[in-house]
């Protein structure tokens, strides 16, 4: 153990001078502690995480193009939706340049196909890319049009939903007590009531129209917005940072825009992104039963149940609307999942 | 137990008040539409007018004419249609609910095995492409709506291939192929997506790690031991599954000429037939606080962790 004292280590150490020492700066302290990868806001995280769903993003820049597009319907639409031009109705779909049977104008009589453009006397250099309609509207505007009736539905049902179900679920849930439990009575009772037939009986008590549909929409869907809202509210409300603003002397009003709303707002965005697929399917839903937008507005619905009525024989006035609501509701629920699974904290990684 | 039947008795009371405002709801609001029941009245006198209205009753003051309709109901009574030949609306729903509910059950039985076939299959296979076309296909079924189904199935098998019937009815199989085929997508669709979240959670929880352990198939646990507990939660959608078929059983029996509620309550509205709208609004609204209350009572007797909860150690 005695000589073991004398080992070259030992007598390194006792070789050591002062200046081989520097004091440590202070910014090389600083470095060790910084935050390398930038801090992401609670946007800007999910945003990330979205980002990642291809099948979300593909769905995003549909509906964005789509909206572009039916928000300046009046500008890209080739023709006026609503005049009828009688002569030239029935037309099968004519883009310029293409000679794909189907889509030149040619429809198949019997064996042989024959140029309705030419039959009709469509003008050269007159095209309906979609085709027209049995009183001769132009089918291509009609959809822009139709799916811009649908989107407004859509969303403004989905806004209504949200600030009824958002106001209720927060009273009823920050309230508590006998108020929570009065207000959740009537949500039992409401949800009773099936929403389908709320919406029939409005509609025909009010006068049948854009704003009636989004009457009805509204007062039937914000009942599972109230009731998520609240259990979230019931769950934030016991959090210390609510505790303490309440300690503070923040009025009820203050937490709720400061404190809850911003909390819940994935799970607003969420409900919301579900509830508009579920406007445009309900708008379309009674056009397509006949008591939806009355004629000449053009929906979605409408026009599909106009296609309907002649689709054994001209089946391209159904199909073309048909596949765009399709397409708007698989990107919309698409795009809804995408958005629960980032907000989702508990798939935050 | 008391309390369990504490807790029965309650939800019983709140069916029976929310059908009880359901009821007089679609009563005032009807008492508001515009224009009367008779679709030529320019042809009749006053006295006819009078007469017609002494004979259903409509010269009362509204608040008699409210509680005679709710005395009638109470006997079942839901009226007579002022269309359709003055037929009694019980008697004129009763000989229709056959079709709907042959189809509703047909589209729900269907549906809910598709759906549980397809949502472990892609619990299963979690994260791979399986997994991937199966929560996608659930999406198209949720997306696109029942009638554009039904339109495409009537063309492609009725119209085309020409297998099934195009729309008829004679209460035989070939006929409900079509229709049952339209109404199952919108149930299968959101059993597959239920059950796909389920069971991946069952599939990561210790009993089912135990029964691999000792050494079963993956398969046999996903059915034998996961399955199972992945259904209980599967009983609380069938209400919104219901409503659903409701609404899509009004399409779908139109474009396939069912002789069906949905059929009678769009033909109802179109021709402003008020007793029947309120018949099948009230009906409908029925059969689904009903169901409801059969979900309540059956999540406590299929999953035994809720009942005790509810029964709050009482035994």
């Amino acid at each position: 153990m005695h000589n073991q004292e004398n080992t070259p280590v030992a007598d390194e150490l006792k070789n050591l001078s002062p200046d081989m020492f520097a004091p440590a700066s202070e910014s090389s302290v600083q470095d060790n502690e910084k935050i390398a990868a930038p801090s992401l806001s609670f946007i800007q995280d999910s945003w990330r995480r979205l980002k990642k769903n291809k099948a979300a993003v593909v769905s995003l820049i549909v509906l964005t193009i789509m909206i572009i597009l039916t928000i300046a319907a009046p500008l890209v639409a080739p023709h006026d939706p609503n005049v009828q031009t009688v002569e030239f109705a029935s037309l099968p779909p004519k883009i310029p340049g293409i000679g794909i049977d189907g889509l030149n104008g040619t429809q198949a009589v019997g064996d042989t196909r024959v140029d309705k453009y030419a039959e009709k006397g469509v003008p050269e250099g007159q095209y309906y890319i979609l085709g027209t309609d049995s009183l001769g509207r132009d089918l291509l505007s009609r959809i822009l049009y139709g799916t811009r009736v649908s989107l407004i539905i859509a969303f403004v049902a989905a806004f209504f939903d949200l600030t009824i179900g958002v106001t209720y679920g927060l009273v009823s849930g920050w309230c508590g007590g006998k108020i929570d439990n009065f207000m959740q009575r009537v949500l039992e009772i409401l949800s009773g009531v099936p929403n389908l037939v709320v919406v029939i009986l409005m509609l025909l008590v009010l006068d049948p129209g854009i704003m009636s549909i989004i009457i009805a929409l509204a007062i039937t869907g914000w009942i599972s917005m109230a009731r998520v809202v609240r259990a979230q509210t019931l769950k934030l409300k016991n959090q210390e940072y609510i505790l303490a603003a309440r300690t503070l002397g923040e009025s009820s009003i203050k937490i709720a825009f400061k404190h809850l709303i911003p909390n819940l707002s994935g799970v607003i965005i969420i409900q919301t992104m579900f509830s508009i697929p579920s406007a445009i399917f309900f708008e379309a839903f009674l056009s397509f039963i006949g008591i939806g937008i009355p004629a000449p507005t053009a929906s979605l619905g409408t026009l599909i149940n106009d296609g309907y009525k002649t689709f054994r024989f001209l089946p391209h006035l159904m199909w073309y609307p048909a596949a765009v609501i399709c397409i708007l509701m698989i990107s919309f629920n698409l795009l809804a999942d995408g958005l629960r699974d980032a907000f989702d904290p508990k798939m935050k990684d | 137990m008391k309390s369990y039947a504490r807790f029965l008795g309650k939800r019983v009371l709140y069916m029976l008040l929310t059908l009880f405002l359901i009821a007089s709801i679609t009563f005032f609001l009807m008492k508001l539409l515009p224009g009367t029941p008779y679709s030529n009245q320019d042809k009749l006198s006053e006295e006819q007018i009078y007469i017609m209205n002494e004979q259903y009753g409509l010269n009362e003051p509204v608040a008699v004419q409210y509680l005679v309709y709710i005395g009638g109901l109470l006997k079942g009574d839901l009226g007579t249609s002022f269309q359709f030949n003055n037929t009694p609306v019980t008697k004129l729903l009763s000989t229709r609910i056959g079709p709907s509910l042959q189809l509703g059950i047909q589209a729900v039985a269907l549906g809910t095995i598709l759906g549980i076939v397809l949502g472990v299959i892609a619990a299963m296979y979690q994260n791979t492409w399986i997994d991937t076309l199966a929560t996608f296909s659930a999406i198209l079924g949720r997306s696109i709506p029942n009638f554009v189904i039904a339109v495409l199935l009537q063309l492609i098998f009725g119209v085309y291939l020409q297998w099934f019937p195009i729309a008829l009815w004679d209460g035989g199989f070939s006929s409900s192929v079509l229709p049952t085929l339209a109404l199952t997508i919108s149930p299968l669709a959101d059993s597959a997506r239920f059950i796909r979240t389920e069971m991946v959670d069952v599939l990561s929880s210790d009993y089912v790690e135990l029964a691999r352990a000792k050494g079963l198939s993956r398969w046999t646990v996903a059915f034998k031991h996961g399955v199972r507990n992945a259904l209980i939660p599967l009983v609380t959608i069938l209400g919104p599954m219901a409503v659903g078929l409701m609404t899509g059983s009004m399409v779908v029996e139109n474009i396939y000429a069912i002789p069906g509620i949905g059929e009678q309550f769009v033909k109802s509205i179109m021709t402003n037939d008020y007793p029947t709208i309120m018949g099948v609004t009230i009906l409908y609204s029925a059969m689904l606080v009903f169901i409801i209350l059969v979900v309540d009572i059956l999540y406590g007797v299929i999953d035994p962790r809720i009942r005790v909860s509810n029964e709050g150690g009482d035994k």
